[in-house]
């Protein structure tokens, strides 16, 4: 249950926060990765470090349930 | 409040927004940095998280000298235990980015020279804390010892570098944060980096510290 609410959270701060990303005037002689961006193959990298720190948070969870059962075990 | 989920939710939430929002959020221009100054969002976090949880450590260690509790004495030294862990990614991640825009993983920065000494500071710290058999004597003397550490460290970290030319920002003569960050699209997703990651940090150190009284229990136990 807290995964998914962790999951739908996430997702809607995502939307907020690039919500305000409005398009910037760009300086020509400085080399930004506007290109990578514009082809959307950056969204592959993202959904990967994504990945990994939504299943180290998910693995922080399942510690977290692991030491309450100790805990209420006594 | 430890046991509560609510804040772990809300460390997951804003440490995966600040991700995506960083890689994918427009940042200012700059030469030198290019795309690194989306680093913004990933080294520094690390730095405030270690900040806050040797600041947790030397309440308790104050605690611990005021009521001689000996779960006081336990949070300070898991609190200084994810410190070290942050502070090492901190020193980690921010020698991969000086190697690509400083030219070298460690030039000779007094934030950089500070942090080390800080480093090997909180690590006397825990040789301290091993050195002493007795628990009570350990845990008094490495308190007294923390709470020495701490101001040291801060300045060090903050005072010392802004007194001298440091390569970072706010140094010198160089920019600081709100110079550089003209377009104020960097300061959401910063402080949503910021918080996610201190939360998190706490979190690993709640952790720790719960597995610390269960295994106490278990040996009164026994």
């Amino acid at each position: 249950m807290y995964y998914m609410k962790t999951l739908m959270l996430t997702f809607l701060s995502i939307i907020c926060l690039l919500r305000m990303a409005v398009a910037q005037p760009q300086m020509a002689q400085i080399e930004m990765a506007t290109g990578l961006r514009s082809s959307g193959k950056i969204w592959v990298v993202v959904l990967v470090v994504l990945t990994l720190i939504i299943g180290v948070f998910l693995y922080l969870f399942s510690i977290d349930r692991k030491i309450r059962k100790l805990e209420n075990h006594k | 409040m430890m046991r509560k989920n609510w804040w772990k939710i809300l460390a997951a939430v804003m440490v995966s927004s600040s991700v995506v929002a960083g890689f994918m959020g427009p940042v200012p221009v700059l030469p030198i940095l290019n795309e690194t100054i989306r680093n913004i969002y990933f080294h520094v976090p690390m730095w405030f998280s270690m900040i806050v949880l040797y600041l947790i450590s030397v309440i308790f260690s104050v605690k611990y000298l005021n009521s001689g509790e000996r779960n006081h004495d336990i949070m300070a030294v898991e609190a200084v235990n994810v410190g070290i862990l942050f502070c090492f990614l901190g020193l980690l991640t921010g020698m991969q980015w000086a190697n690509i825009t400083w030219g070298d993983p460690w030039p000779n920065d007094p934030k950089l020279n500070g942090s080390a000494i800080a480093t090997l500071m909180y690590l006397a710290y825990l040789v301290l804390r091993n050195a002493l058999e007795e628990e009570q004597k350990r845990a008094k003397i490495s308190a007294v010892y923390n709470i020495f550490a701490f101001p040291i460290m801060i300045v060090l970290l903050y005072i010392l570098p802004k007194l001298t030319d440091s390569l970072h920002p706010g140094s010198g003569g160089n920019s600081t944060f709100s110079d550089i960050d003209m377009d104020h699209n960097i300061r959401p997703i910063f402080y949503t980096a910021v918080i996610g990651w201190i939360l998190t940090g706490i979190w690993i150190c709640t952790l720790r510290y719960r597995l610390r009284l269960v295994e106490n229990n278990r040996n009164k136990l026994d």
